[in-house]
């Protein structure tokens, strides 16, 4: 098992035990929301500020380039000097736009990725809230992020961003019936939905692993869907510069243009993170049934390091798929959909129920 | 005033304000963004109560699913600058007396009403191992015959729909 002193639970109750000491419960449960609050949006900045670094950088190689390298020691402090400039920029006001639902869109979007951030499990005994529902509660919630895109498009009263928003949510809508059946294969291995419940299962290996051909392909499928899920290339038709300018945040400028970025990055991080507690045993290390030696060294690496290397690893693949392959056009996307993925993904879905029901997985 | 109810408070006085803008407001996107908040206000009530399955499928069929198509539609067939009018005095003077009747009744069958605390309930969340046994259970209380004769309904919905939309070869 992974070694206690690496757990999260023991600083979480020692200051919930510290803060019950000197104030009221109501007033112990308010400041422990503002805390959480705090670090979670903390964390939100500072892994957007990293990811749209680290995808320049990603790019940079990809392309045989340099990339970002005047601010600072490789250029690390680029995004930074980006975001200060953003912040510095005027906010414009569209005379012929709907005033209140175009200043609301960005929140919409940034919202609803903050509520989905909520429910990870980082490492061990560090998961704010734990909910009977987890995965459910994710997929539900980021079904929500597609309505701020459509209000951004059209209060916007401008035929680019239309067009952007109505391919934006045709193709989210459409993606969004992969993304939850290939999730539903973990949950048919796992038999459950909460997020702590799926990660204990795997502590003797990885469900892409015991779960072996079904899980795999579940995986592929996913990685695909989520993809398009949110509005990545090679799905970004969405936002297809050569045609559309830039979708449906074409209008936006300064800050609220930065929340729709900020928001599409996070939005990579929880499909990788999801990804990775699914498929990839979350903060779990990596066991191998009968290689006592070798499991416990793995112990050895904090959990948290588990987690978010897993991650990282999906969001290259992700930024590799982004600057490898060409746009697909909407009549080639909605048919990669529909006619393909939607099938194999209900096929696979048979498979593994049948693959349960007699108990052909490692267990 | 103990937190539960400090919500239960915040989350009715959100859900009846934005259910009067709905009706209220002229424009129609903000009607369905509005009827957005609402339905994501009732989902905050089902989450109160701990019944946390009721309060996803909430979120995702009625705010993420029936809500985004409301906002396609009206994406499709309406212009920004289209505003309805306002209603004749003779159609709002007869809206607010229904109004008047019909809130007066569903008040006094409420207050009228001898509300006990069920023992029997307990304050736990509902597993979701409990629902999905009952709603495929074929023993006592459960629901397949229902789930099934649904799916079936659903399917020729479906067929249906895609009959009236397509298009005759000519």
């Amino acid at each position: 098992m992974i070694l206690e002193i690496y757990s999260f639970s023991t600083l979480t109750s020692s200051i919930d035990e510290g803060l019950n000491s000197v104030m009221a419960p109501w007033l112990v449960t308010l400041t422990e929301f503002v805390i959480v609050g705090i670090v979670f949006l903390l964390f939100y900045a500072l892994l957007g500020l990293f990811l749209v670094y680290l995808e320049r950088k990603v790019c940079a190689v990809i392309q045989n380039r340099i990339g970002p390298n005047r601010v600072g020691k490789w250029g690390m402090f680029q995004t930074i000097a980006d975001l200060i400039k953003l912040l510095m920029k005027e906010l414009i006001t569209i005379k012929n736009a709907d005033k209140f639902l175009f200043n609301l869109a960005p929140f919409i979007v940034i919202i609803t990725s903050f509520m989905a951030i909520a429910a990870l499990p980082f490492a061990k005994g560090l998961q704010a809230i734990d909910l009977n529902i987890g995965i459910f509660y994710v997929m539900a919630v980021s079904s929500l992020g597609v309505v701020g895109i459509l209000i951004a498009g059209w209060s916007s009263n401008s035929k680019y961003s239309l067009i952007g928003a109505m391919r934006s949510g045709a193709q989210i809508i459409s993606y969004e019936l992969s993304v939850g059946l290939s999730l539903l294969a973990i949950v048919i291995f796992s038999g459950s939905m909460q997020l702590s419940t799926i990660v204990e299962s795997q502590a003797d290996g990885w469900w892409i692993f015991k779960g072996h051909i079904p899980a795999l392909f579940a995986f592929v499928l996913y990685l695909i869907a989520a993809t398009a899920e949110i509005n990545r290339g090679p799905f970004d038709l969405a936002e297809a510069e050569s045609e559309l300018t830039a979708g449906f945040h074409t209008e936006y400028s300064g800050i609220k243009f930065a929340f729709f970025f900020l928001a599409e990055y996070i939005n990579m991080f929880i499909v990788a993170a999801i990804a990775t507690t699914l498929f990839l045993g979350g903060w779990m290390p990596l066991h191998i049934g009968g290689w006592e030696g070798f499991n416990q060294i793995m112990d050895y690496i904090p959990s948290i390091v588990w987690f978010f290397g897993k991650t990282f690893v999906i969001i290259y693949i992700i930024m590799w798929f982004k600057w490898t392959f060409p746009r697909l056009r909407i009549d080639q996307l909605l048919n990669l959909e529909w006619k393909y993925l939607l099938p194999l993904n209900l096929m696979n879905i048979v498979l593994i129920s049948f693959v349960v029901l007699i108990g052909l997985y490692f267990k | 005033m103990t937190l539960p109810v400090f919500m239960f408070y915040l989350l009715a006085a959100v859900i009846l304000l934005f259910s009067v803008l709905t009706i209220a407001s002229r424009r129609m996107l903000r009607s369905a963004v509005y009827l957005l908040f609402v339905l994501i206000g009732t989902s905050g009530l089902y989450f109160l109560l701990d019944y946390q399955f009721l309060a996803g499928v909430q979120i995702t069929l009625y705010a993420g699913g029936i809500v985004v198509l409301i906002i396609f539609s009206i994406l499709l067939t309406s212009h920004i600058s289209h505003k309805f009018k306002r209603p004749a005095a003779w159609k709002l003077w007869m809206g607010l007396t229904v109004l008047v009747f019909g809130s007066g009744t569903a008040l006094w069958v409420l207050l009228l009403h001898p509300f006990s605390k069920n023992p029997a309930v307990k304050d736990v969340p509902v597993d979701m191992h409990l629902i999905g046994n009952q709603l495929l259970g074929m023993g006592k209380n459960g629901y397949v015959l229902p789930f099934e004769l649904i799916s079936v309904l659903l399917l020729a919905a479906m067929v249906a729909a895609i009959i009236v939309a397509k298009k005759e070869k000519k």
